[in-house]
């Protein structure tokens, strides 16, 4: 049976354990409906011409995790931003984690989706929210939905400021040959709120998994939401990430991507200025190597006027890693002063690796500053000799000159322990034993 | 301390040094005068080993050791420094962590520790003093938006901060106003001392007012064809490089 049969025949199971006559799941009923019409998307399709999906097809996925499994906080400590005190949302093989987590209802709800999706108490909450920015028709966000019952709630009231950053993190453990995980995070950040989400998937084995995960970010006024995503995992681990962003006016949201490892990881950043005086900003930086490949596909919708958006993607790609980058911004007619710039910097350092860039701007305002600009090159030979001059061997010269190159990106990180990490996640992954301290 | 023995290299298989001997001893300063595309900054780039050159024949000895196979960062542990012509910017790098990097890898070649944050910062600290630079300046990125005097005196920086053995200045004057040079030249002149060498590289007089060579060479056509005292150079200001090349074509 093939990955798509067995998961709308799983539908069925899964509704075994669900209660069927919440209103939710009226919307994952549609959302099934629209998954088995369409089925997992191929490369005929223009979004998904650089990123085949055929071979993790071909994998066994189990929908469902066979037993439950726990792991001790020591064994994993390494995995989160274990400096400094966090709030964290953890689920081991899809499944809630308490002994790993530490939630909280003090004046902020930084809990469960299976809890806000069943609660009474939520039910006005999720009747605004859930599912209301998330795609409709984009066929792996609806079958996320359709499955949609577990993953992170966050709700931050108005005025309010969670006291510490928040971790989300998914382990798998490899207790199924293959698994399919599909997390539903929803994040409320409610008018002048402010939060920082660090969000990773981690696989702790060999044993494939592929996660479609889907994230609805809403940012009412003035609201300031700081979203980290932190993307280091196995070979053997796929990721399909799908996020959507609605904006209202004067709200601020930032999302970075760290891709450092994995089989397949693919980013869906959706961003929609439903007001004005927005700014929308998603960076990411990519190194990778081997066969993995990595995916980025942005888009900005300029709904109304006087908005801002910020895109700056770096990408160094060795041997026969591939990168694709396509960054769509749309501006509206009434979406007069809009500001939008767009930028993809890569290096390749090898003859084998390949990057697919395209930015695709489509301005229908006539009062717009936007601007793009990709570029592909290779480290230059002459910086490389200054650095050897001075007695750094070529190996580190060459690790200084790419993370020079990448490392503005990191400007905009606000939590130092995590630009510390992501400084030494840098370094381990070109090989060297630098500081990088700045 | 460098002896440099009939040296040929070629670029892309066009030749551009053809024999050049040239010996340079502890405590000595030489300057290497010529004429535009006579070869200077091609040697000074072939003795801090910079891999677009090929040495086809001849070669180099630091401490009678032939270094042909090192690269430039092992020549670099071994004493040798290059002042760049034309020095690289590297936005993303500030001078600090730059110099720091390459004094702990110089450290870590040789088997020490890497050097205490402690010491770093006052050597940092003494070394920008005596080349009158900013301590701002030295939190930027290397080179990015420096105007020329401020790399030229950002790369004797560098080497006070690493003390080579051996340093090669190549046109460390150009673009330089009278100001920067002399604290340029007042910086090499504190670093001189017994035991290391200076070679400058220069296309005209003016530098060798302020750092006085011992011997001086022209350069011409890939070779070595006048050498004397600091003299010649006061007359090569004079009288022009044509006579030189006459007598080469002799």
């Amino acid at each position: 049976m093939d990955l798509k049969d067995k998961l709308v025949s799983s539908f069925l199971a899964f509704e075994n354990n669900v209660d069927v006559h919440n209103p939710v799941h009226d919307v994952r009923t549609e959302a099934i409906k629209n998954f088995e019409t369409k089925g997992f998307p191929s490369k005929k399709e223009e979004a998904w011409k650089y990123t085949s999906l055929n071979s993790l097809q071909k994998i066994d996925f189990s929908i469902f995790p066979k037993k439950e499994s726990s792991l001790e906080y020591k064994d994993v400590k390494k995995y989160f931003i274990h400096q400094i005190d966090t709030y964290k949302i953890v689920f081991v093989d899809g499944v809630y984690s308490s002994n790993l987590s530490e939630t909280t209802h003090d004046g902020v709800d930084i809990c469960l989706m299976s809890a806000a999706l069943t609660k009474p108490m939520y039910k006005a909450v999720i009747d605004v929210y859930f599912n209301k920015v998330a795609s409709k028709d984009e066929s792996l966000t609806t079958l996320n939905t359709a499955f949609s019952r577990e993953g992170a709630y966050i709700y931050i009231p108005k005025n309010k400021v969670p006291k510490k950053p928040i971790e989300i993190i998914h382990f798998s453990t490899g207790n199924d040959a293959a698994l399919m995980l599909q997390p539903r995070n929803l994040i409320i950040a409610e008018e002048n709120s402010e939060m920082q989400i660090i969000e990773r998937h981690q696989s702790l084995t060999s044993n494939a998994v592929l996660t479609n995960c889907v994230t609805e970010i809403f940012a009412a006024k003035n609201a300031i939401v700081d979203y980290y995503k932190v993307q280091n995992d196995v070979d053997s681990a796929s990721l399909i990430d799908n996020t959507y962003v609605d904006q209202k006016d004067g709200s601020h949201v930032k999302v970075h991507t760290f891709s450092f490892g994995g089989k397949l990881m693919r980013n869906n950043l959706n961003f929609y200025q439903n007001g004005e005086r927005i700014d929308s900003t998603m960076k990411g930086i990519t190194i990778i190597g081997d066969k993995q490949h990595v995916d980025h596909h942005t888009l900005v919708h300029h709904i109304q006027p006087n908005c801002e958006s910020h895109q700056d993607y770096k990408g160094i790609y060795a041997d026969s890693a591939t990168g694709v980058f396509n960054g769509k911004i749309i501006v509206d007619k009434i979406a007069q002063k809009t500001n939008a710039f767009q930028q993809n910097n890569n290096i390749l350092i090898s003859d084998k690796a390949t990057i697919n860039t395209k930015p695709q701007l489509e301005i229908f305002a006539d009062d717009v500053k936007c601007s793009h600009g990709c570029t592909i090159g290779q480290l230059d030979e002459e910086a490389l000799f200054y650095l050897q001059s001075r007695g750094i061997p070529k190996k580190e010269a060459r690790a200084l000159l790419m993370y020079a190159f990448a490392n503005n990106v990191l400007e905009s990180v606000r939590i130092p322990e995590l630009k510390v990490r992501i400084n030494k996640l840098i370094a381990n992954k070109l090989g060297v034993n630098l500081g990088f301290d700045l | 301390m460098l002896k440099i023995k009939d040296l040929h290299a070629s670029v892309e298989g066009k030749g551009i040094l053809k024999g050049i001997n040239l010996e340079v001893g502890a405590g000595e300063v030489h300057a290497i005068m010529g004429p535009n595309g006579s070869g200077k900054s091609t040697l000074a780039s072939v003795i801090a080993g910079n891999e677009t050159y090929e040495v086809t024949a001849g070669g180099i000895f630091l401490d009678e050791e032939n270094i042909e196979d090192l690269s430039p960062e092992e020549r670099a542990h071994n004493g040798v420094f290059l002042s760049f012509q034309y020095p690289v910017e590297i936005p993303g790098v500030s001078v600090t962590n730059f110099m720091k990097t390459a004094i702990n890898e110089s450290r870590k070649a040789k088997g020490l520790e890497d050097m205490p944050a402690k010491d770093m910062l006052k050597l940092i600290r003494d070394k920008s003093e005596l080349l009158e630079i900013d301590r701002k300046f030295l939190s930027r990125s290397l080179n990015e938006g420096f105007s020329g005097g401020e790399k030229k005196r950002n790369e004797i920086f560098q080497m006070a901060m690493l003390e080579p053995k051996l340093a090669i200045l190549d046109e460390t004057d150009s673009g330089l106003d009278i100001d920067a040079l002399r604290i340029v030249a007042n910086g090499v002149n504190k670093l001189k001392n017994k035991d290391n060498a200076i070679v400058v590289i220069t296309h005209y007089q003016r530098l060798l007012e302020y750092i006085v060579p011992d011997y001086v060479h022209v350069l011409y056509n890939g070779k070595i064809v006048k050498s004397g005292t600091k003299e010649l150079a006061l007359e090569l200001e004079e009288k022009g490089y044509d006579w030189i090349k006459q007598e080469a074509a002799v």
